[in-house]
């Protein structure tokens, strides 16, 4: 017996399937998810003494938290039955597997390890991953791309946005909500003063944002199950991409440290304090 | 690996860029609302003054002619160029990344930035990708006009950058650059001509948080609070406070997360970057996560009950005790 449930994501599937890719009648939507393998948000990160960067030799490890949420989003969209496979993809050296094996823990339903290392991956900026995503989207299929909206290590905010650029798909950046409505998304997405509301065409580029969801935790079976699951291992190269960097990191400095400050006792004493220097 | 073979028309680009060194000219997009100026631009301007060269402003909308007229007399400008059509509604990415492609195409600009708000973030490294250079995001100093200072790691080291890029494209961190004055300029003014609509997005609506208080990353002094609050009714404690120093209100993570206040009143890595000339954290242990968006705050002071939170470690004044007789008692004493 068909249910009114199964019956309903089943007109969804339909309406998903994209006019532009010869007329497929099934469900083939396809999510690439780009997970990057940062030192934990908690570690009070320590700066090289030659300054050419920073300690992450014996230091913790884990998905960016942007990442995190971005697989959860794609998780969530083949939980719905609107996409078909999630793909979760890192660059990077051997130790991205681990992230993506993650990914994998979570529900991702296969991954694409592609192998930089040495000092490529010390150069490797958004650019370069965003050449890397582009070319992976069109040899995957790919409808969807969720990544995180920025990396906690070097906070630029850009492979996103430089990954729609190069495939000429619309982006939905900084992503506190998202709705499939048949081959549109509608992204309501985190703004200065408030929130806002854009509709894009699929094939389309998100980036998540803290709000968008709570990233599940991967349960011992999900985690041994994943260990079953297939990591294709790739190279730039493979894929036509070049990734030489045209930035130079010049040095890596500690931030000035603030001048050690008094607690005072009493609210006129901070009122005082504050007169004093000032600032009221 | 990792030595790059530099193709010959880079070559040549090289060249032509170190000619252009003497004759470098700088694209400013202004962000606006179709009625005014958003003030980080002007912080973008003097970033762009900084860099020695011609600045130009492109204002790109459905309305432009108030924000091209108050252009024109920013210190600084050159030029404004206005781009006005129906396309531009909502400032999409999509659709302005052509304007920009087109009218770097004219002008050969050796530079191209904006602010480092929700709306240069979204903009600028889609611009960048279509240009094929390394965008640099969010910087807090220019050494030269190839070498830029920007934060990494949460504003926990700084990372000073040189872009071999042809085309430079940055984001400017609003709080690490004054205001340009907005007068005594006197720009000229130009029209370009809107791209062809591109029609893969569409803007459908804003919800702003309205509020009467100074706006949170320029506000002179900011009054934050966290988890410590409980919840969104004790936020009331803050608003009076902030009253009586005409300070905008920001808040943490958590009490974002706990639906105390809306999101865009964050303060941290992942929210909105503040240095107001004081700062009061109230009821905020000061993850490291949130100390990236406050840190450079000329005064901190930090009113928590728990003497061992990390907040005390960057406060200039810390008092040890309840904010909910702490913060009453501070609004009593400034009405005096």
């Amino acid at each position: 017996m068909v249910s009114h449930k199964s019956r309903t994501g089943w007109i969804l599937l339909l309406k998903f399937t994209l006019s532009d890719r010869g007329g497929r009648v099934t469900m083939s939507a396809r999510v690439l998810v780009g997970v990057k393998r940062v030192i934990d948000y908690a570690v009070k990160i320590r700066v090289k003494p030659d300054r050419t960067g920073v300690v992450t030799d014996g230091v913790k490890h884990s998905m960016n938290p942007f990442c995190e949420i971005a697989v959860e989003e794609a998780i969530k969209l083949k939980e719905k039955k609107l996409v078909k496979e999630v793909v979760a993809v890192s660059c990077g050296p051997q130790q991205v597997q681990e992230t993506i094996r993650t990914a994998l823990a979570m529900g991702a339903d296969r991954g694409i390890h592609v192998e930089v290392s040495g000092k490529d991956y010390e150069t490797l900026g958004p650019l370069q991953v965003s050449k890397i995503f582009a070319a992976l989207a069109k040899k995957e299929q790919a409808d969807l791309i969720i990544l995180g909206k920025q990396a906690i290590d070097d906070d630029c905010n850009q492979t996103g946005q430089m990954t729609a650029a190069l495939l000429d798909w619309p982006q939905g950046t900084f992503a506190s909500e998202m709705t499939l409505e048949a081959d549109k998304l509608k992204v309501v997405r985190e703004v200065d003063g408030g929130l806002e509301t854009i509709k894009i065409k699929l094939p389309a580029v998100v980036t998540a944002d803290l709000r968008l969801n709570t990233p599940r935790y991967a349960t011992l079976p999900n985690i041994m199950k994943a260990k079953k699951k297939k990591i294709a291992n790739v190279k730039p190269a493979d894929l036509g991409v070049d990734v030489c960097s045209r930035l130079e990191v010049l040095k890596v400095d500690e931030p000035p440290q603030r001048q050690a400050g008094v607690k005072v006792e009493t609210v006129d004493d901070l009122v005082g304090k504050l007169k004093e220097a000032g600032r009221v | 690996m990792g030595n790059c073979l530099v193709p010959s028309s880079l070559i040549t680009s090289g060249r032509r860029s170190g000619l252009l060194q003497r004759f470098q000219s700088t694209l400013v997009v202004a962000e606006h609302n179709n009625e005014t100026l958003t003030p980080i631009t002007l912080n973008a301007i003097t970033a762009a003054t900084k860099l020695g060269s011609d600045v130009s402003c492109l204002v790109a909308g459905t309305n432009c002619a108030k924000v091209a007229e108050q252009l024109s007399k920013v210190q600084g400008v050159k030029k404004v160029l206005v781009a006005q059509h129906e396309a531009y509604k909502g400032l999409l990415p999509e659709e302005l990344t052509p304007l920009i492609l087109a009218t770097q195409k004219q002008f050969s600009f050796t530079h191209i930035c904006a602010g480092a708000s929700a709306f240069g973030k979204n903009l600028l490294p889609r611009v960048a990708a279509k240009l094929d250079v390394a965008p640099i995001s969010d910087i807090i100093e220019i050494k030269s006009p190839d070498t830029f200072v920007r934060t990494i790691y949460a504003g926990n080291a700084l990372c000073t950058i040189k872009c071999n890029e042809s085309v430079k494209v940055f984001t400017v961190r609003g709080t690490s650059f004054e205001p340009a004055a907005v007068e005594g300029g006197s720009a000229s003014s130009e029209e370009v001509s809107p791209s062809a609509p591109v029609g893969v997005s569409e803007w459908l609506e804003q919800t702003l948080t309205k509020s009467d208080r100074p706006e949170l990353t320029s506000a002179k002094v900011v009054v934050s609070g966290g988890r410590g609050l409980k919840n969104g009714e004790n936020f009331k404690l803050l608003y009076d406070l902030a009253d009586k120093l005409n300070a905008a209100v920001g808040a943490s993570r958590a009490a974002v997360d706990a639906g105390y206040v809306p999101n865009d009143m964050q303060v941290g890595q992942t929210g909105k970057i503040v240095a107001p000339e004081l700062y009061i954290a109230v009821g905020i242990s000061g993850a490291i996560q949130h100390l990236a968006g406050m840190k450079d705050s000329k005064t901190i002071v930090a009113i928590n009950k728990d003497p061992e939170a990390p907040i005390f470690q960057v406060a200039d004044y810390g008092i040890v005790a309840d904010l909910f007789k702490v913060v009453p008692e501070l609004t009593e004493a400034l009405k005096k």
